[in-house]
This record gives structure tokens, sequence and C-alpha cells, in this order.
């Protein structure tokens, strides 16, 4: 009986630091400053906190309800190939859009220089510069 | 890219689809069977366009290791940003950082972009067109070059020995 007490405990624990984690992910889309840096909290801390939920949930009806808890394993699986893949076309699009950044970052990337790029459409990279310049007009805005 | 030999052009792909649609469903009937068998069919011939050829993997040992050290990095990766974002006396300093690519594959360079996104503070941003460097916003960095070595000593160089040489 003092295990399944314990083991509430900790499945407790996991069930709150998830919540905490989660929150705070979400918390930094309002207290960051700009579009790049907000990108962090949720790839990050979001990532965090759905894991720990899964943990807890894994835990309670792994060893509660002693079902197989494969479910879990591939909703981390999922969340593990799309969080980066979203991150990044959201970071490409907002260079491409040339959202600006707060003026404390340092490096200066050619992508949001407005002289260096035209309004070329961007090719993919196996492919190159000329294959798409000479076939297709740039996109109008 | 893959070339097109017959109805089902990823082998692998159909049956890794078949098994995550049982283990979804969590029951082996007959009708969840066909059911999974025809996603497996329909979505590789749908998808087969976007698929590269995958490399070999050459030291499976070393990619174990590296899936445990990225796990533990991203943990790691948590608490920082946490941190960050609740600590109201911060002074963060983001960054946009030119990565020159070893890397010469796509399929590693996927992976290393992914990896770079998943791990602290770092979201890879823009693969140039030339596929030579990566461009990465930093959240947190006071030190350029320190973190390009990191990530050339801790993903880059693990990667590039796991497919490529």
């Amino acid at each position: 009986m003092t295990t399944f007490v314990i083991l509430e405990g900790v499945i407790s624990l996991f069930l709150i630091a998830g919540g905490a984690f989660a929150f705070i992910g979400s918390l930094g889309m309002t207290h960051l400053r700009d579009f790049y840096m907000r990108l962090h909290g949720p790839t990050k801390a979001t990532t965090m906190g759905i894991g720990c939920t899964l943990i807890a949930s894994m835990l309670y009806f792994g060893v509660i309800d002693s079902q197989p808890v494969v479910q879990e394993m591939l909703i981390t699986l999922f969340l593990f190939i799309t969080a980066p893949v979203s991150a990044h076309l959201l970071a490409k699009s907002g260079l491409h859009k040339k959202l600006p950044h707060v003026d404390k970052t340092r490096g200066r990337p050619p992508e949001l220089r407005s002289e260096e790029i035209g309004e070329k459409p961007v090719p993919h990279p196996a492919q190159g510069h000329e294959h798409l310049t000479h076939e297709n007009k740039p996109l109008h805005r | 890219m893959i070339t097109p030999r017959s109805w089902l052009p990823i082998p692998l792909l159909s049956l890794l689809l078949l098994v995550v649609w049982l283990l979804m469903v969590r029951s082996l009937a007959v009708g969840h069977l066909l059911l999974g068998s025809v996603l497996a069919v329909i979505i590789p011939l749908f998808t087969y366009r976007f698929w590269d050829v995958q490399p070999r993997v050459k030291k499976p040992g070393l990619l174990l290791r590296f899936i445990l050290r990225v796990l533990g990095d991203i943990i790691v990766a948590n608490f920082q940003v946490a941190w960050l974002i609740i600590n109201p006396w911060q002074r963060s300093s983001p960054h946009f950082v030119e990565y020159p690519l070893m890397l010469e594959e796509r399929f590693t360079i996927t992976l290393l972009a992914n990896t770079i996104s998943l791990t602290p503070g770092t979201v890879s941003a823009n693969l140039r067109l030339d596929g030579k460097t990566l461009l990465i916003h930093a959240l947190n960095v006071e030190d350029e070059d320190a973190l390009i070595a990191e990530i050339q000593d801790r993903y880059e160089r693990p990667l590039k020995e796991i497919y490529e040489c």
C-alpha cells in the first residue's frame, strides 16, 4: 500500500512539473521581446512539459493499471520529430518576412539585410541559384 | 530522391506505418489490420517524392550514445530556457550565429539542424542555399566561437562519424 502512495506522489510531482514547464514555456511567449526569442519557449520548455506529463501517464497506466504504455512513447516520438521542424519553418518564414529583432541581438545575417535579398523565391538547396532564376519570375508582393 | 519502383516505394516506411497504426489503436482486429495496410500503401505512394535515400548507420553504438547525450541535453536545455524566461533580472543576449557545416549529406544536416533546435538555447533558423552554413538563433550567448566549437564537438563530429566516414 505504501508503494502506491509513494508512486502517486511521484506521479503528482511529474504532473506538477509538467504543468509548470508548459506554463513557463507559454509565459515566454509574452515575456520575451522579439519573434526569434519567442520561438525558444515553445520548442524547449513545452517539450519538457509534455514529456513530464507523459512520464506521469506512463507511470500511472503502466504500474497502477498495468497496461502497456506504447502510446505515450509514440507521442514522445512525434513530438521530437515535429517540434524542431516547425520551429525551423517558423524561423525561416520569420527571416523571409524580415521580422524585426531586438537591438541588442548580435550578428547581422544577410537574410535580414534588404539589399542583398531580392524578391526571388528561395530555391531548393540541391538545385542552387540558376535553376529558378531563369525560369521563375520573382514573386510579387 | 527515391525512384518509384513499385506500389511499395519505401517498404520500411510502410512497415513502420502499419506497426505505428496498430500500436495507436491498440488492437489486432482484422479491420484495423486492413485499414493499417491500406494506409501503409497509400501514404508512401503520396510521399515518396519527399524522401531521401538514408545513409547507412556505420556505428550503431555511437548512435545510441549520441541519442542519450541529446536526451540529457534536452533536459538541461529546458531548465536553462525556463530559467531565462522566469528570471526577472535576466540579461539575455540573443545572437545570430553563422555555423559552418562540416557535414555534406542532406540527411545528416537535417539531423544536426533538428538536434540544434532541441538543445540549449539555440534554434536553427535557415540552411543557406549553398548548403555550407547554417544560421542559428541563440537565446543567450556570450561567446560565438565557444558555441560553434561546442556544437562541433558534441553533435557534428559524432554525426559525421556515425554516418559519413
